[in-house]
């Protein structure tokens, strides 16, 4: 019963991205993964510093750090994650309201720690 | 009584004085009656970032502090103590540079007159070696004192790079409080703002809500600190908190300007914004008189 619900789930999701050419491993992938924007983090910025995201669709920010311990922090949507040498971080994101929202680095992390930021832009 | 309002008076007779700002709920009218209440005075300065360099910022990095020495010195009354809330050194990524800095400073404030100098580190300090450096030079990082009927506890924010308290000393301060009858006159120091005061710009302590919680059943608690490069003065609940003005630059107001830059220097108004305060305690009504002073007489 449960596969049988995914099933229609997956069909609806492949419409709507208009996707009928994906083979039936990437419907998985399609319905449990949100789309991925990768973050670099290094002394002391992050790449991209500014990051698009429309309102109400979730995406998975992937962060990687090049040399030390990072944090990313975004306090108007109280979301924040541990970006930790040698491994992967996710967090989910989704924003019910339009703006402009800083993130910062909340590990001090050394000279330029101050000015390691960028901005979540997130429009209609 | 007397003998602080001579001070006061000399204070502003000598063109010193600043802003005062008294803190807590009661006014000040109560200080005044109370001729017998026991009083005393130290002074803050904060965040001297000793090695920064940045000419547009400060073209006297090399003698702000120096001067600002010369200026505690040059009180009329000395205070019973002076405290140092953090960023004593700015960081650097090289840990030989960081204790030469360290040593340098130590130098510079051992010409100090009053030798009851409290000290504690900013995350310019400890957070990239967890303290390490600090401790060498200055010993523990969080601790406390009591001095003719006040209770000070210094709180460590930064030697955790994820701004943190840590669940160990909040257990400490836990403990200690619970030692102290419910009204004593507590005061804490500490370098970074123990509330969400702009997070945007990293001014918070990530687990500051649970030591606000630890000291809410207190009546009579006031905290002094650092970090932010400029006086403010905010309540959490009954609690007053109150930064001080950098020894080095000045920061931008919390949100006036998108990014958290230096404020220039200006070279019509050398040292402005720059300075320290003179904290006047009246322990009977657990008040607190704050005088900002500036480093060079304007
Ligand atoms: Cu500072
Ligand atoms: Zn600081």
């Amino acid at each position: 019963m449960k596969l049988k619900s995914r099933g229609i789930k997956l069909i609806v999701l492949a419409a709507v991205l208009g996707t009928g050419l994906v083979s039936a491993g990437d419907y998985a992938s399609v319905q449990t993964e949100d789309p991925v924007i990768k973050i670099v983090a290094k002394k002391f910025d992050y790449t991209p510093n500014e990051i698009k995201l429309k309102k109400g669709v979730p995406v998975i920010l992937e962060f990687t750090t090049l040399d030390v311990f990072m944090g990313f922090k975004v306090p108007d949507l109280g979301v924040r994650a541990d970006i930790i040498p040698g491994k992967v971080s996710r967090l989910r994101l989704v924003s019910d309201k339009v703006g402009t929202f800083p993130f910062v680095c909340d590990v001090f992390c050394g000279s330029g720690h101050e000015n390691m930021t960028g901005t979540i832009v997130v429009t209609e | 009584m007397e003998k602080i309002l001579d001070r006061r008076e000399f204070l502003k007779l000598s063109g010193l004085a600043g802003v005062v700002f008294v803190s807590g709920l009661a006014g000040c009218s109560s200080m005044a009656k109370r001729s017998d209440a026991k009083e005393f005075y130290f002074v803050q300065l904060s965040d001297t970032h000793w090695g920064f360099k940045g000419p547009k910022v400060n073209p006297d990095a090399e003698g702000t502090l120096k001067k600002a020495v010369a200026a505690v010195n040059g009180l009329a009354q000395q205070p019973d103590f002076i405290v140092f809330t953090g960023d004593l050194t700015h960081t650097t990524d090289d840990p030989q540079e960081r204790r030469k800095r360290l040593a340098e400073f130590r130098e510079i404030v051992s010409e100090l007159k009053v030798k009851k100098v409290h000290f504690m580190p900013g995350e310019h300090d400890a957070s990239l070696d967890h303290g390490e450096a600090y401790q060498e030079f200055f010993g523990k990082t969080h601790y406390t004192f009591d001095h003719k009927g006040v209770h000070f506890i210094v709180l460590d924010n930064v030697s955790d790079p994820t701004a943190s308290i840590g669940e160990a000393q909040l257990q400490w301060l836990a403990t200690d409080l619970n030692a102290q009858p419910k009204d004593a006159r507590i005061v804490v120091f500490t370098h970074r703002p123990l509330f969400d005061l702009y997070p945007q710009w990293d001014w918070a302590t990530r687990d500051g809500d649970k030591a606000i919680a630890l000291l809410m059943p207190h009546p009579n608690v006031t905290v002094f600190y650092g970090h932010i490069h400029q006086e403010n003065h905010h309540m959490t609940g009954h609690i007053a908190h109150h930064s001080a003005k950098s020894l080095i630059f000045p920061l931008p107001a919390p949100g006036s300007q998108p990014k958290r830059t230096p404020l220039p220097w200006d070279a019509a108004q050398p040292y402005k914004g720059l300075g320290y305060r003179d904290i006047e305690a009246d322990v009977q009504t657990a008040q607190y008189r704050i005088t900002e002073l500036p480093v060079v007489k304007g």
